[in-house]
């Protein structure tokens, strides 16, 4: 029988060279006429380990990473095919401490099966959501979602069956599914992995949305800088096409749903869900002012559930194995899990599915085994360009919606990225007011020149002008942006500004002033 | 700069594209996307075919073309380099890989190399920010790029 081998083909696999590593085997197997297949799979989320090969054996599937090309002659002459011993061996793959630790209930499949192959998601689970909510009247998907506890996972943490009841209750001949995919924030990439990795489960979770609320179509709105998610995501839906998962009746039930890819054009502000609808419907990427909420009045005005992909993407878990399943994990308001994502100067980076609750500096310390430099950690910023700094004093807070909240930061989309300590506050936040005034779209005036403003004062306390006043002026500009902005980019760009001066004030004096020399 | 297109066809592929997507809901992303895949970039003289044939006016086929990024008024260099300038790569270096850059190419981000061989642009966030700082080469990844990695693609990109 045919020995399978796993390479990667997520974006982060290929940038650290899993094509010239795919390559290289294929070659080495022609050569000693092995009875190979390679497999092409989405990331298990070790992104250190990248590019990861995995070789499936009686005994389970081994690992070996990371793998540069130049090492596969060796790997073949030890063995590979056999899951033989070598420096680069890691042992069986679900062995590896970062992945047994984790609770994988969104990310079951991914890095696991063939991200395009239906028969191999229906092996591994897939689609018994779906045909779980076909035999359901959409009160009651709409009832098992909101009993699950699953809350917004793009960010404001909104319950998800909540939204889809004022969808399905709303009336109007047109409803329709939005997957905000634009996922935009530094430090994220769980909806570029799922979209590369396991695709048809998020294609699976809009069509029970749409089951759930009488709308009929869908759209995938992704940015343009995931070019591998939306030539995954497009394949996918045309396989689910053909196989009659979506179409004038989704897996025979007389219902229709079908969906589409489309892609942004590098707007950051089109992650806020209404500038999103906006830049679908072809218009400026402008944000909306609420209410009307996109559940009454969204995409060419009409009725939309719009979520994002991690939202869907645990939906068919939420609708195969039950509401109490899911919500049995997790603390607090906060339940299931939550694929946290751990990234920059980190030693052990990539993906990691748990539930709620585990304390920060467990993450940082332990999971993640500390900076990748060696230093000690200065700073973690969770939850994108507009979540707080937060400094060693706050790692007991768990990942929580509400522990975070409570201590002036947010989860966001469960993005964290840790700096060591060579890392200057100043400069970061005077970052976060540039990023705000480059993606700033234009129509609310505290977002627009605010963070021009908000930059051109952290420019003077670097210049040691005036520090004092101009330290209270940051503060003051904050607080008008935070509660004058008609959305969270102006809104929540205080976040990473103002948690930078409380927690790390030494950075914010002034420069010291070069004494002339003798 | 228009050398590397006859200006004559414009009008004509404009219309081929318009009538092959204005079918969709919403056209006008999907159209300006692949107006730019044609040309390499969104020549002006095709707005005003997109606004007769989607019934808009001139302004409001400009105002989305300016708004967003991605849409480019003048052709790139020949090769594309763009370097994530995010807080994840920040982390790792990021800010210094991009001063290199520029003093590699001799330009600012926006700019291309007066030989016209490459385009400096910045980017916020490719979703590799667990393997930083990151890059994309003419649509293709990076990641855990060094200084070794840039020069060998600065390189590959002035021959």
């Amino acid at each position: 029988m045919s020995v399978k081998i796993y390479i990667p083909r997520d974006a982060a696999a290929l940038a650290l060279g899993a094509d010239r590593v795919a390559k290289a085997i294929e070659d080495a197997i022609a050569a000693h006429g092995l009875d190979v297949t390679i497999v092409r799979n989405g990331s298990r989320g070790l992104h250190w380990l990248e590019p990861l090969v995995e070789v499936e054996t009686p005994e389970g599937r081994v690992a070996y990473g990371p793998v540069k090309a130049r090492d596969v002659a060796s790997l073949i002459d030890a063995g590979l095919v056999e899951g033989r011993g070598h420096a680069l061996c890691l042992g069986k793959t679900e062995d590896i401490p970062f992945l047994k630790q984790q609770t994988r209930l969104t990310f079951a499949r991914c890095g696991v099966i063939d991200p395009v192959s239906l028969d191999d998601y229906r092996a591994h689970g897939g689609l018994r959501g779906l045909e779980n909510a076909i035999a359901l009247e959409p009160t009651a998907i709409v009832a098992q979602v909101t009993e699950s506890g699953l809350r917004g996972r793009g960010g404001a943490g909104f319950p998800t069956g909540i939204k889809w009841k004022t969808v399905l209750e709303a009336t109007g001949g047109r409803k329709y599914i939005v997957c905000n995919a634009d996922e935009g924030d530094s430090g994220t990439f769980a909806d570029r992995m799922i979209m590369e990795g396991d695709p048809f489960v998020l294609i699976e979770g809009m069509a029970i949305a749409g089951l759930a609320t009488g709308a009929t179509k869908g759209f995938i709105y992704t940015r343009s800088e995931y070019p591998h998610a939306i030539a995954t995501m497009a394949q996918a839906i045309e396989i689910a096409r053909r196989a009659g998962v979506l179409g004038p009746s989704v897996l025979g039930s007389g219902r229709a749903f079908d969906m589409e890819v489309r892609t942004g054009a590098g707007a950051y502000v089109c992650g806020e869900e209404t500038a999103l609808l906006n830049s679908l419907e072809g218009k400026r990427g402008i944000v909306r002012a609420k209410p009307p909420l996109p559940a009454h009045k969204g995409l060419f005005d009409c009725p939309t559930v719009i979520n994002n992909v991690i939202s869907l993407a645990s939906v068919p878990v939420i609708m195969d194995k039950g509401a109490d399943f899911y919500r049995d994990f997790g603390m607090g308001r906060s339940r299931g899990t939550i694929p946290i994502q751990i990234a920059g100067n980190v030693k052990h980076s990539g993906l990691f599915e748990t539930a709620f609750g585990l304390a920060l500096g467990e993450i940082i310390d332990h999971i993640a085994g500390g900076t990748a430099s060696g230093r000690p950690v200065k700073a973690v910023q969770v939850g994108g360009p507009l979540g707080a700094y937060f400094p060693r004093k706050l790692f007991d807070t768990p990942f929580d919606y509400e522990a975070f909240a409570a201590r002036d930061g947010l989860i966001g989309h469960a993005g964290i990225v840790v700096f060591d300590d060579t890392a200057d506050m100043l400069k970061q936040a005077r970052f976060a007011m540039e990023f705000c005034a480059i993606e700033s779209c234009g129509k609310c005036t505290p977002c627009r020149i605010g963070s021009t403003r908000g930059v051109e004062v952290a420019d003077k306390i670097a210049a040691g002008i005036e520090p004092e006043k101009n330290r209270e002026l940051l503060a003051d500009l904050c607080n008008t942006m935070k509660f004058g902005s008609l959305c969270a980019l102006g809104g929540f760009t205080p976040y990473p500004v103002v948690s930078a001066m409380t927690h790390f004030p030494d950075d914010f004096q002034p420069a010291p002033i070069a004494e002339a020399a003798e | 700069m228009n050398i590397h297109q006859p200006r004559g066809d414009v009008s004509g592929r404009t219309l081929a594209i318009v009538e092959d997507l204005k079918g969709l809901e919403g056209p006008l992303l999907p159209i300006l996307h692949e107006i730019q895949q044609e040309f390499g970039y969104v020549p002006q003289d095709c707005l005003p075919v997109i606004a007769r044939e989607l019934n808009l006016s001139r302004a409001e086929v400009y105002g989305v073309f300016s708004f967003y990024h991605d849409f480019r008024e003048h052709p790139a260099g020949r090769h594309v380099l763009k370097l994530c300038r995010a807080e994840a790569c920040q982390s790792m270096g990021g800010d210094q890989l991009a001063e290199r850059a520029k003093r590699l190419l001799g330009i600012d981000f926006h700019e291309t190399t007066p030989d016209g061989a490459v385009t400096l642009e910045p980017v916020y966030c490719l979703g590799l920010c667990s393997c930083a700082p990151s890059a994309m080469f003419d649509g293709e990844v990076h990641a855990r790029v060094d200084a070794d990695d840039l020069d060998a693609l600065v390189a590959e990109a002035r021959r």
